[in-house]
């Protein structure tokens, strides 16, 4: 069983086996290289950078938008309770870490786990009643807390700076300040791994398996002793946690926040990462994120394909390219949910599962 | 207190609120044939305001031939809808459904921006006088035909369902899609025919918005109005998603009252519906009339 190979099939005799988070070494092996290409990705060797700082800002994106989706699948894919406003979380991560280091001088490597906390506060109280409802209702019902939220957003300008928004003081540690890209990457990388293994984890002890079972059907799960209250606000707590811990690291990162940014867009849009990255997959999570901040660079990019086509000129349709963008990501994202309903994750699944297999087909 | 202006906010909300329960009325329609949520009910508005401009104001069609014209094309739109992009997801879990109908919102609000522009186009005029005074109130003509109009369509929806086949059809795929199929209705049909009407119904109200205040994008908030009307009513009951819209629209002119005369907040008449929204998921999860069997989890 510990060969480099996984043979085909399920040869698994132990539970200890059933659930390792490495199957083979191979995937060890992969797993560290890949965090090491991660560690060394911002360096620079000789005055030459590995990545411009455009992508480098990309994947700093990537990552803190990555750790929210991460906590949206575990309210959705894992628990299977839907929400809408989970952008209004993210929003409450990036005002509370400001509040407390902009206004009240906490040190910001404190503040952003304590804003997670203070988020994860926030998601049990609106979880409270969302505990009750499912299904189609308790979306519905995430769907005015997004808007109460945003309208509180707005209002409260002790807390958020009202309509001129909230400045974050730079990250500093030990009197470092990191504060230019190439620092403030490792910063959100540390918050990326820590967060990833620590969901990959929750997901194989007791509360991760309550919850799915959850998802799986309620009242087996109640049968079987679960207390469904409890871990549905625990995973609205969860969820909300890992979406403060990313607004405040966004935070952080652009050093102003303002209540626009966290709108019902951004909540569909970590639906969408989610969704896309595949339902109660932790990597998927991530996958999905890549995907959707990818989208409007790549979608980008065929417009500009377009427009040195020369058919631009005629039609006005110079004038529509940015609207075609948009209908462009939207209609990616439906023929993606009509012809791949399972998500990125699954995806990689079956092409892996492809080449394992090779000559046959199962 | 300022009881011209209550009186006047009042009437307002009641008379915005029977829009609001036309298009929350279409939406309990879909949901109740095919158990899709639409999220893209309020671009469906906006798509039969345009469309109706674009005949009567560009293409310069008398409204009483336009009008019709649209409601057709609208028709055709909805049955569109359905066939190629929900009838896939059919089976699918119900987040992914939701998915589908939020972005497909998000496209048709890019191309109705590409080609009708950003700008808030007015109708020409089609009544003769814009307002009529009613009991000494200022109303909106359109509103009054409006008015008139939803309680046709809600008589008609009544009829339809009551006595017509195909109402009997759509009454029976809406209780059990599987029986019915065994019964031998055709439940493809009825999906179809459900978003057809509602496409219809819902470009009705966009017209009627239209005529009083323009078109322009914001037409298409009636479709997240929809959502408080709708869980006041109870999702699954007809006749409670046009009480909710009532409710919510008095709500609405209730809240402006308020902003206006005493807290000055400015913007309570938007958040106002979603307050009461999650009061009434908390106390009576299953609205005014919806059907009570939400498992309290």
């Amino acid at each position: 069983m510990a060969g480099s190979m996984r043979p085909a099939g399920d040869f698994r005799t132990t539970y200890q086996a059933d659930r390792t988070i490495f199957p083979t070494r191979g995937s060890a092996i992969a797993c560290a290289v890949a965090l090491l290409a991660l560690c060394v990705l911002p360096m620079q060797f000789g005055g030459k950078s590995l990545v411009s700082s455009y992508w480098l800002a990309l994947v700093i994106q990537i990552a803190y938008y990555g750790i929210a989706a991460l906590g949206l699948n575990i309210l959705v894919g894992f628990t299977g309770q839907i929400s809408l406003g989970h952008s209004a979380f993210f929003g409450f991560g990036a005002f509370m870490s400001a509040y407390l280091s902009g206004r009240h001088g906490v040190p910001v490597a404190l503040s952003i786990p304590l804003a997670g906390l203070a988020t994860a506060l926030l998601g049990v109280v609106v979880g409270l009643p969302a505990g009750r409802l499912k299904g189609l209702y308790l979306a519905i019902a995430t769907l005015a807390s997004q808007f109460v939220l945003q309208d509180f957003f707005s209002r409260a300008a002790w807390f958020t700076g009202g309509a001129s928004g909230a400045n974050a003081p730079p990250f500093s540690l030990f009197g470092l300040t990191l504060s230019g890209d190439r620092s403030y990457y490792y910063v959100v990388l540390f918050y990326l791994v820590a967060m990833y293994v620590f969901a990959a984890n929750l997901m194989r002890t007791r509360d991760g398996r309550a919850m799915v079972a959850l998802r799986d059907h309620y009242l087996s799960a109640e049968i079987m002793g679960i207390n469904l209250t409890y871990y549905r606000i625990l995973a609205f707590g969860i969820s909300s946690f890992y979406a403060g811990i990313g607004g405040a690291l966004m935070a952080h990162y652009t050093s102003f926040v303002s209540a626009e940014a966290f709108d019902l867009l951004l909540s569909i849009n970590f639906l969408a990462m989610v969704i896309i990255g595949g339902l109660g997959s932790v990597m998927g999570s991530l996958m999905g994120t890549v995907f959707i901040l990818f989208l409007p660079e790549f979608m980008q990019g065929v417009v500009r394909i377009v427009q040195g086509l020369g058919i631009g000129q005629s039609a006005g349709f110079n004038e529509g390219l940015a609207y075609l963008k948009e209908m462009a990501i939207g209609l990616a994202i439906v023929l993606f949910l009509i012809f791949e309903p399972e998500g990125l994750a699954a995806r990689w699944r079956k092409i892996k599962a492809y080449w394992k297999l090779y000559p046959f087909s199962y | 207190m300022n009881t011209q202006l209550l009186v006047q906010l009042v009437v307002n909300g009641l008379i915005v609120g029977a829009l609001y329960g036309v298009v929350a009325m279409c939406f309990v329609l879909i949901y109740k044939a095919s158990q899709v949520v639409n999220f893209a009910q309020g671009e469906f508005v906006l798509i039969g305001a345009w469309v109706c401009w674009w005949l009567v104001a560009e293409f310069k069609l008398p409204f009483w031939a336009g009008f019709p014209v649209c409601l057709v094309f609208m028709a055709l739109l909805g049955v569109a809808v359905q066939v190629i992009v929900l009838r896939p997801l059919i089976g699918e879990p119900v987040i992914s459904i939701v998915m589908v109908t939020i972005w497909l919102s998000i496209f048709f609000q890019a191309l109705l921006r590409w080609v009708f522009g950003v700008f808030t186009q007015p109708f020409p005029p089609v009544f003769d006088t814009s307002t009529v005074k009613v009991l000494g109130l200022n109303v909106e003509t359109a509103y009054l035909m409006s008015l008139g109009i939803s309680v046709v369509i809600m008589v008609g929806f009544a009829y339809f369902f009551k006595f017509s086949k195909m109402g009997l059809a759509m009454r029976a795929t809406a209780f059990d899609q599987q029986v019915a199929q065994s019964m031998g209705v055709s439940v493809k049909r009825v999906f179809a025919l459900s978003w057809a009407i509602s496409a219809v119904v819902s470009a009705l109200a966009g017209v009627v918005v239209g005529l009083v205040s323009g078109v322009s994008a914001s037409v298409a908030t009636v479709g997240v109005k929809v959502f408080p009307a709708v869980i006041v009513g109870g999702l699954e009951s007809i006749v409670g998603a046009v009480l909710g819209g009532l409710i919510i629209g008095l709500l609405e002119g209730l809240a402006q009252f308020l902003d206006a005369e005493y807290l000055g907040f400015g913007n309570l008449i938007t958040v106002a519906p979603f307050y009461a929204m999650l009061i009434i998921l908390l106390i009576k999860p299953y609205g005014l009339f919806g059907t009570k069997n939400i498992e309290r989890v």
